[in-house]
């Protein structure tokens, strides 16, 4: 099984991003191992649909399960549609939170935050 | 001449100024470019007398033909698609409408269907013409794009634009004539009006200011302008005289005689002093010490 978690950085131990669209990167971790991969968000730069294509990336890498802060309603969409589970994090290591969500102890993401609040300034430019 | 009446910062008085300057030239045509908020019907009180909807192209897939490639998804330069498990998601409003997906299906399972986006209206007489764009829509260029379409060819435009510097300002005062800067002494006022001085001067359109809520005496502003060699072509006061019939729906120029001839002036004074005068100097930022042309030295 692999774990994909919204990260402000590329190791086991970078802290995780709570924005998940917006991220900075995104670490794989096989559960089972440990092994893990980090990529860099191309989404991060995207000027629109950035949970979206954030969300195809970690579909396409095979994840069954994200764990990140915030997910947007466009995110939510593509990553219920692939069946990957959704469970919120916290602002601590890639390492801890992984370890928590194999304890059992994170909880299901069912409610969206608004489009572009990973955006900061509060969204939407104009 | 196609006038553009912009501000960078929002609630400056856009839509009072340009409202003002159709009422005070005749037969002006006024066009409420701000399709998120049009508000220049409130003042202007139009007989709208038509309403037609403005539809932009979407894709929709025909799931017989799609074989789940992702060719789709991977073509959409705006994330308007996921493919996962085989499958099409599309994203309508995040869609720009540039058709690369029906390109880019190896199988032809994309076409193309309308989607209403909003709306353009007018009046009879052709004085009026308003975009309004649907609620939870973000994208209005194609609304303004409508607008500049239809807009009159024969008789003074006035575009009323929308608040700040980006695309949707853009779209609105490309290829016009001049720009009117509206702004208020105030730094929000100022650091936006930088912004707005900054696009104008890239896109190369002449443009003077119009100070609204106008106080006495030295203002960082007018050191501004002075600077920049920005001609201000009318100040109106801060007032409560103004604020009260504002607030009435009513503009200074509403049977205002001494407003109308100064509204008049604006229109007279940018043709002149823009378009004939001075329009080098007014396009690029002038060297540091050197004096402008066309103005006087204060």
């Amino acid at each position: 099984m692999t774990i994909a978690v919204s990260s402000t950085g590329k190791t086991l131990d970078s802290q995780m991003d709570l924005r998940f669209g917006r991220a900075a990167c995104f670490v794989f971790v096989d559960a089972d191992t440990l092994a893990f991969e980090a990529l860099d968000n191309a989404a991060l730069a995207a000027s629109g649909g950035a949970g979206i294509s954030a969300a195809q990336a970690v579909a396409d890498r095979g994840a069954s399960v994200v764990i990140t802060g915030n997910v947007g309603p466009n995110a939510m969409s593509v990553l219920t549609a692939a069946g990957i589970a959704i469970v919120r994090g916290e602002a601590i290591t890639v390492r801890e939170n992984v370890a928590r969500y194999l304890a059992g102890s994170l909880t299901t993401i069912d409610q969206t935050v608004p489009p572009h609040s990973g955006m900061g300034g509060g969204g939407r430019g104009r | 001449m196609t006038l553009a009446i912009l501000s960078g910062k929002g609630g400056t008085g856009k839509t009072t100024v340009a409202a003002s300057l159709a009422v005070a030239l005749e037969q002006a045509q006024y066009v409420d470019c701000d399709v998120e908020e049009p508000n220049g019907a409130l003042l202007l009180s139009p007989r709208v007398a038509f309403s037609e909807p403005v539809e932009v192209l979407v894709p929709t897939v025909d799931p017989d033909r799609c074989n789940g490639c992702g060719s789709c998804a991977t073509a959409c330069r705006y994330h308007a698609i996921a493919v996962v498990r085989r499958k099409p998601i599309l994203f309508p409003t995040v869609c720009h409408h540039c058709g690369a997906c029906r390109i880019a299906c190896p199988t032809r399972a994309i076409s193309e269907i309308p989607r209403r986006i909003g709306v353009v209206e007018g009046d009879a007489e052709g004085r009026f013409l308003q975009g309004r764009m649907d609620i939870g829509e973000p994208i209005p260029i194609p609304i303004l794009r409508e607008l500049k379409r239809r807009m009159a060819r024969d008789r003074t435009v006035l575009l009323d634009c929308p608040p700040g510097a980006s695309c949707a300002v853009v779209q609105s005062i490309s290829d016009v004539d001049a720009c009117l800067l509206v702004t208020e002494p105030t730094p929000f006022g100022l650091h936006d009006l930088a912004i707005a001085v900054g696009l104008v001067r890239k896109m190369g359109i002449p443009f003077a200011v119009v100070v609204n809520k106008a106080i006495e005496g030295e203002t960082e502003l007018a050191a501004y302008c002075r600077k920049e060699g920005i001609p201000i072509l009318l100040e109106i006061p801060y007032s409560r005289a103004i604020a009260e019939r504002y607030s009435r729906g009513l503009l200074p120029v509403h049977g205002d005689e001494a407003w109308i001839g100064r509204f008049r002036t604006l229109y007279d004074d940018l043709q002149k002093q823009v378009l004939e005068d001075g329009a080098a100097a007014f396009r690029t930022a002038p060297k540091p010490g050197s004096a402008v042309p066309g103005r006087a030295e204060a």
